[in-house]
This record gives C-alpha cells, sequence and structure tokens, in this order.
C-alpha cells in the first residue's frame, strides 16, 4: 500500500490555445487562479509586421524629409576664425546654456553625470516603485521638504539670474502646490489626477519642462555672446 | 500571374535547399510561426508569443521599434557615405562637397543620415520619457530600464562624433566647444581631453579618431546593447502591462479554472 501522494496534478483546459502546462498543486494550498491567461498572439507575424510597418513608415516620412531639406554645410574649418555665437548639438545646447550661468565643471560635468545617476537609479527606490501621491503619506514632513526644496532652488537660479530654469521651476511648484492641496478623492478630475502623482514624476516632469525650455531657448534665442537674441528678428 | 508566383514560391519553398536553411518549415500553422522566431538567431531573442495587449498603439507608441529604425536607415546610409569619404585634413570638406554636388544622389544621402541621425536623438529620448511615464522601468525590467540609459548614451555620442566628419566650421566649432567643458573635468581633464582628441585642440588627429568611434566602436557597442535590450524584453516577461488596462477578449471563466483530474 504506496502512500497517497501530498499532491494533485492536473493539466490547464486551455492547452490548445497556449504551450502545455502541468500543474502541481499541494494540498494545503488552493488552486484559485487569480490572473487569467490573456490573448497571446504569434510574433510572427502579428508583431513582426506591425513593427516592419512602422518603420516602413518612418523611412517615408524621413525621405520625403531628404529630399525638400538639405543638411547644412559650412565653410571649410578655420580655426582662426571662431564663429559667434559657437554652438554645440541641439541636444546640448541645454547644458550650453547653463554653461552660460556656471562655471564649466557645474554646467559640463556636474550637472550631465548627476542627471545620469538619477536616471540609472530610479528603479532601484521602492519609493518609486510603490509610487504613491507625493502628499498622500507622512504628509506633515513632506510638505516641508517641499517647502525648503521649492525655496531653495528658487532662490539659487534667481542668485544667479537663471532666469530661463527659474520660470519653468516656478511653474512646477505651482502645480505642485495644487496638487498638496488636492484630495485623490476630489471632484476634479484634474486635482485627482495631480493628487495621485509621486514624487519621481515630478522631478521628472521638471527635469522634462527644462529640457524643452532651456534647448529651445539655446537653440533660437541665443545669438552673438549668446545674447538674448529674436528668431524672427533677424 | 500572381497565382504562378505563389507556385514557384512555395516550390522553392520545398526545396532541400530552402529547407536547409529555414528549418522553420513552411505554412502557416502555429508551429511554423513559432518555430520562425525560435528557430533564427536574431529573431529569438523575441519570445515566440505577445500578448495582444502589447501591440497596441497607446501602449509603446512604437517608439523603441522607431528608434531601431533610424538605427538601421543610419547604418545603410552611412556605409554608403563611407564609400566617398576619406577621414583626414582637408579631404574631408571636399569629399563632403562632392557628395553635395558631385556624387548621384549623393545630397539625398547625406541629408537622409543627418535628418535620420537627429530624429534617433529624439526618438530615444522620446522613449526613455513613454517608458518612465508608464511605470515600466519597474522590476523586474529596472535592469533594461539601464540599459536603455546605456544606449542613450551611446545614441548621443554617435550622433556627436559624427557631427565633426563633415570637417566644415559648424562642426569644428560645436566639438571645441564639447572637448572644452570635457577638459575641465578635475584632474584627469585635460588628460580626456587629450585622449579624445589625439592633441590639445580639434585637428586632424580628432577627425581620424572620432571617424573609428563613428564607424566601428559605436556602432558595435550599439548593436550589442541593443541585442541585450530585446533579449531583455523577452526575460522579463514581455513588454510591460498594466492590470487595469484591458484584455481585448476577457478569457472566460471555466478556461483557467478548471482542473482535469489526470
Amino acid at each position: 500500500m504506496t502512500e497517497p501522494k501530498d499532491f494533485t496534478a492536473g493539466v490547464g483546459s486551455d492547452i490548445k490555445k497556449s504551450q502545455k502546462r502541468v500543474l502541481f498543486v499541494t494540498r494545503r494550498t488552493s488552486a484559485q487562479v487569480r490572473v487569467f491567461d490573456e490573448e497571446r498572439v504569434q510574433t510572427y507575424p502579428e508583431a513582426l509586421f506591425r513593427a516592419a510597418l512602422a518603420i516602413e513608415l518612418l523611412t517615408i516620412a524621413l525621405v520625403l524629409i531628404s529630399l525638400f531639406f538639405n543638411a547644412p554645410l559650412e565653410g571649410l574649418a578655420d580655426p582662426t576664425n571662431t564663429p559667434n555665437p559657437a554652438k554645440a548639438p541641439w541636444y546640448f545646447l541645454g547644458l550650453q546654456e547653463m554653461l552660460h550661468y556656471f562655471p564649466p565643471v557645474v554646467a559640463g560635468v556636474l550637472i550631465p553625470m548627476v542627471l545620469v545617476i538619477a536616471l540609472v537609479v530610479i528603479p532601484y527606490f521602492n519609493v518609486n516603485i510603490e509610487a504613491d501621491g507625493l502628499f498622500l503619506k507622512n504628509r506633515g514632513r513632506r510638505l516641508n521638504i517641499f517647502y525648503a526644496g521649492a525655496i531653495g532652488l528658487s532662490l539659487f537660479l534667481w542668485f544667479f539670474h537663471v532666469y530661463v530654469a527659474l520660470i519653468p521651476t516656478l511653474l512646477i511648484v505651482a502645480i505642485m502646490l495644487v496638487a498638496a492641496f488636492s484630495s485623490p478623492a476630489s471632484p476634479q478630475p484634474l486635482r485627482r489626477y495631480l493628487a495621485s502623482k509621486p514624487v519621481s514624476w515630478w522631478v521628472m516632469t521638471w527635469f522634462l519642462l527644462e529640457l524643452i525650455v532651456l534647448t529651445v531657448v539655446g537653440t533660437f534665442f541665443r545669438g552673438p555672446g549668446w545674447s538674448w537674441v529674436l528668431p524672427w528678428r533677424s | 500571374m500572381a497565382g504562378k508566383i505563389d507556385d514557384y514560391l512555395a516550390k522553392l519553398e520545398r526545396t532541400r535547399v530552402w529547407r536547409s536553411v529555414f528549418r522553420g518549415g513552411t505554412g502557416s500553422s502555429t508551429l511554423r510561426r513559432a518555430l520562425a522566431i525560435q528557430q533564427n538567431v536574431f529573431l529569438h531573442l523575441f519570445s515566440t508569443k505577445v500578448r495582444r495587449r502589447m501591440l497596441r498603439f497607446n501602449a509603446t507608441w512604437y517608439l523603441g521599434t522607431l528608434t531601431l529604425g533610424t538605427f538601421l536607415i543610419l547604418v545603410t546610409t552611412g556605409i554608403l557615405l563611407m564609400l566617398y569619404y576619406r577621414p583626414a585634413v582637408p579631404q574631408a570638406y571636399a569629399d563632403v562637397k562632392d557628395l553635395q554636388f558631385v556624387v548621384s544622389s549623393g545630397l539625398f544621402l547625406r541629408n537622409l543620415h543627418r535628418w535620420a541621425a537627429h530624429t534617433m536623438v529624439l526618438l530615444a529620448f522620446a522613449h526613455l520619457f513613454r517608458v518612465f511615464y508608464r511605470g515600466a522601468y519597474r522590476p523586474p525590467r529596472e535592469f533594461n530600464w539601464v540599459i536603455g540609459i546605456v544606449l542613450l548614451m551611446i545614441t548621443l555620442l554617435l550622433s556627436y562624433t559624427g557631427y565633426l566628419l563633415p570637417w566644415d566650421q559648424l562642426a569644428y566649432w560645436a566639438i571645441t566647444v564639447g572637448s572644452n567643458i570635457s577638459a575641465t573635468v578635475p584632474v584627469i581633464g585635460e588628460k580626456v581631453r587629450f585622449l579624445m582628441l589625439g592633441g590639445h585642440q580639434v585637428n586632424a588627429n580628432a577627425l581620424l579618431r572620432f571617424y573609428v568611434l563613428h564607424c566601428v566602436i559605436l556602432p558595435l557597442a550599439a548593436v550589442l546593447f541593443i541585442a541585450v535590450h530585446f533579449w531583455h524584453i523577452r526575460k522579463d516577461g514581455g513588454l510591460y502591462v498594466r492590470q487595469s488596462e484591458p484584455v481585448r477578449e476577457p478569457a472566460k471563466e471555466d478556461e483557467s479554472v478548471e482542473l482535469e483530474k489526470v
């Protein structure tokens, strides 16, 4: 007489749709399934053909652009003739704008290093994974940190005359204030939305806004000697 | 006519040579379609099946796919441009001028390379922000997020090294501005700039170094990390999906709950 086994074996009844699975369910646990199998499709052709179509449409768009707009080409490089202003590629113009206000070691080395490290560590902090609304837990303490940080950063930018970065900062601070005094059960959808946003969302949105504003200013609004110019008045 | 071509293709697919190359076989059965992925060294990076929810435009906006698309365009046009370009002073500038005015479709080739490069930087940033706002960096995908940041750095370096190659005023001074910044790193800054430029200022040595980085080292690094990036999607359980997002066809209750006794 063999001892009764401590498990039951079964086969999922959806085997025709997905791979065969053998389940071992020990006696003391339930076999309740919480996540239902969802519809899966073959990568080939469903996903690959869509990807190919997306890339084809992109190629057509780029070919059309290339037919109508020529890449810039200036005169031969001349080390004795410095253009004014000498501009970096557009994606570095945000940093070049910072270079106008801060010493090179801060704007060119410290800020980019902090940015890259900040981006890399995002998924390694539980606060970013849980992603609860910033002002919902430890409200008093977090409000104090927020006030101190917002006032400190604004004063710092104001002290160094970085008004280009100060204006987006004040805009984000204003929206965060709305979020701080909104309830997740508010009748207005926008205030519910803002109240639910975690700290990483605010920092990233601030970063995105600064990135866009500084790049646009560096590209279009800076002339000789990095002075302020209006692009439509050349 | 079309029927004849189909017949011919069907015959071709049954030949011994064809079947020795494409071992997954032919036809449109689920097994064959799975083997098309699984038996291919490159496609094997992907899983054979994906959740239908992931194919929705709203899930990804296809930004990663499109970034890959720009990279493919850049490799193709880049190789063709290499045929007409010498990384030396002053030949480099003359070669680019030739591309503009002498080489057939040279202007178009250079335009396409340039606009695709700008688009790739833009798309890589867009992909980063899209992944962030979707929350797709969460475990178990955290390391793929880090690989994505590495790929963004490689993209920026590729674009930056390519910027010098036309050897015009725009290129020369943009790189001068950038290399002066790297010289301000405490202690090692000057050494780093010397290593990067092969001298104390942007000159013919710098052009050659940037050319080697742009055409060999960085593209190889990019291909390597792109492969790891794609492979990680499969290893991390497919693209991120929020539990709150509706499944298009919800599974019927009796399909997955009931167990048949063996």
